[in-house]
């Protein structure tokens, strides 16, 4: 594997290598020397034009714990508000010696196209409404550990639905969790008001549903998508109180959902907006394992991509 | 030493230049041969530790967790004594990382703390000793051990660092242009070690 653009890019013996390593990194966060020597010498650029906090800390952690020298460079305070292009922005931090550039970046595609440019290893952490792929990972490895709890060795989620509730349209987490879980084998519905299915999605390998009380009682995982009010230039939904009523986690939905079925957030998360303070803290909340499995799983990627012989 | 029936060479000496015939496979030891190895070994693990007080057996995958259990079966059934078992993966430590595609990771797992226990690294076939550094190195980062000790099925000779093994199953002579074969029955479906030939460089790690 050279870059991680999309998670189309991985089969499932690739994600099952990731999501398996991924489990002996976590075992790190427990010693005493958080540390591994794999990634000695090797200098991991987070490159990130737009905000993050869980994303851009979690590479940032992953690549120190594997003893990569880890930078972050963000849009804000760089020559990138001098106007300096993508391009230009690129090849100034791959021309240092990069050993892989770890991007963000408002516009879809940018990644993509920084791998065509540089030689180091490319991994996307977020472009525009596109993809995310470490993501998807990280939503995977998480849901198969609760899967796992119950049906030990599980490999792939089929038989499993997996309900992705919200902003599909504005959404990379749902882009490439929808291809990541189908690639897994589970049944994906989609379930969003009409306004925020974007076109084209017939040709998706998924359900698509605008009643979120018919899905819920089928789905064994419930994953809440954050409403993005940065992208959105209004009218998607007539107010945020009716957006709650319809399609939000709330508090009488989670006495409606399938025993044993586990809620997911990528975060951050508009509390009393998407997702209700009750469904967030419940005890079948999965949105602190996702972010403890943000860090095992870019681990994992970075050793995948950086580990070996160039 | 004389009951494995093993060829037999001083562990200082492995005597790279040593006749051995040149066919392309001879078995060294056969499965009783190894069961009464891993026996006498794990007497001698426990005789030098004045029994398993504070002993951990740390098995190397793959094929030294094998023989970890089956040191500690012995354990069990001849002297009735409980030695926790686990595996020390080193793949992220090796120093030869940068030289091939990524290797893949195998299993870590503490069966006990590592701090103030005695630990016996376990590994099929010592040859280089950068295996054996690696691991020294992991285990350092997992805690502080009381002591650690190591112990192999064999010893082929050819040390590229200064570390020696406390407990040897069989010394057995090697060019090193061989390739020692470990197999069990555990992961392999026979019980047997075999000498290669065959310059296979690739395989030069243990």
């Amino acid at each position: 594997m050279r870059h991680l653009l999309s998670a189309a890019d991985l089969d499932q013996t690739q994600i099952t290598e990731i999501l398996d390593l991924a489990e002996e990194m976590s075992l790190v966060q427990g010693r005493p020397v958080k540390k591994l020597p794999a990634l000695r010498g090797r200098t991991v650029v987070n490159l990130f034009f737009e905000d993050s906090t869980r994303t851009r800390s979690s590479f940032e952690i992953a690549g120190k714990w594997l003893s990569a020298d880890v930078i972050n460079i963000s849009g804000k305070g760089s020559s990138v508000s001098k106007g300096e292009s993508l391009r230009d922005t690129v090849l100034t931090v791959a021309a240092m010696g990069v050993d892989a550039l770890v991007i963000r970046h408002h516009a879809s595609g940018a990644p993509w196209q920084a791998s065509r440019w540089i030689d180091a290893h490319v991994l996307n952490a977020g472009d525009g409404t596109h993809e995310h792929p470490t993501q998807a990972l990280l939503d995977a490895f998480t849901i198969r550990r609760h899967l796992r709890s119950s049906t030990p060795d599980l490999m792939r989620f089929d038989g499993k639905t997996v309900a992705i509730v919200g902003d599909i349209t504005h959404s990379r987490v749902a882009r490439s969790n929808v291809l990541l879980l189908a690639t897994l084998g589970a049944q994906v519905i989609l379930v969003a008001p009409p306004t925020l299915l974007p076109a084209g999605i017939d040709s998706w390998p998924v359900l698509v549903c605008t009643d979120f009380d018919e899905v819920l009682p089928q789905a064994d995982i419930v994953m809440m998508l954050r409403v993005q009010r940065e992208r959105m230039s209004g009218g998607y939904f007539p107010t945020p109180r009716e957006y709650t009523i319809s399609y939000g986690l709330t508090r009488p939905r989670l006495e409606m959902m399938k025993p044993g079925a586990a809620i997911c957030h990528p975060g951050p998360m508009n509390r009393g907006l998407e997702i209700s303070a009750d469904a967030a803290d419940a005890a079948n909340s999965l949105i602190l394992e996702q972010v403890a499995a943000g860090v095992s799983v870019r681990m994992s990627v970075l050793y995948e991509l950086l580990g070996g012989a160039e | 030493m004389s009951d494995t029936g093993a060829p037999q060479a001083r562990p200082e000496d492995p005597t790279p230049g040593v006749e051995v015939d040149s066919t392309p496979s001879r078995i060294v030891l056969d499965a009783d041969q190894i069961t009464r190895v891993c026996a006498r070994m794990a007497h001698q693990i426990l005789e030098a530790n004045r029994g398993a007080e504070g002993l951990a057996l740390m098995g190397i995958p793959t094929r030294g967790v094998a023989l970890a259990h089956r040191l500690a079966a012995v354990m069990d059934e001849v002297e009735g004594v409980r030695v926790p078992v686990g595996a020390l993966d080193v793949t992220m430590y090796r120093d030869d990382l940068r030289r091939q595609p990524t290797r893949a990771v195998g299993h870590t797992h503490l069966p006990v703390e590592v701090d103030d226990s005695t630990v016996v690294l376990v590994d099929d076939v010592l040859y280089s000793g950068r295996t054996v550094r690696a691991a020294l190195d992991a285990l350092g980062d997992l805690g502080r051990p009381r002591a650690v000790r190591l112990a192999v099925l064999v010893d082929r000779g050819h040390r590229e660092l200064p570390i020696r093994a406390d407990h040897v199953g069989s010394y057995i002579p090697t060019r090193s242009g061989e390739h020692v074969s470990v197999r069990l029955a555990e992961i392999d479906g026979v019980n047997q070690v075999s000498i290669e030939q065959g310059n296979d460089p690739g395989r030069r790690e243990a």
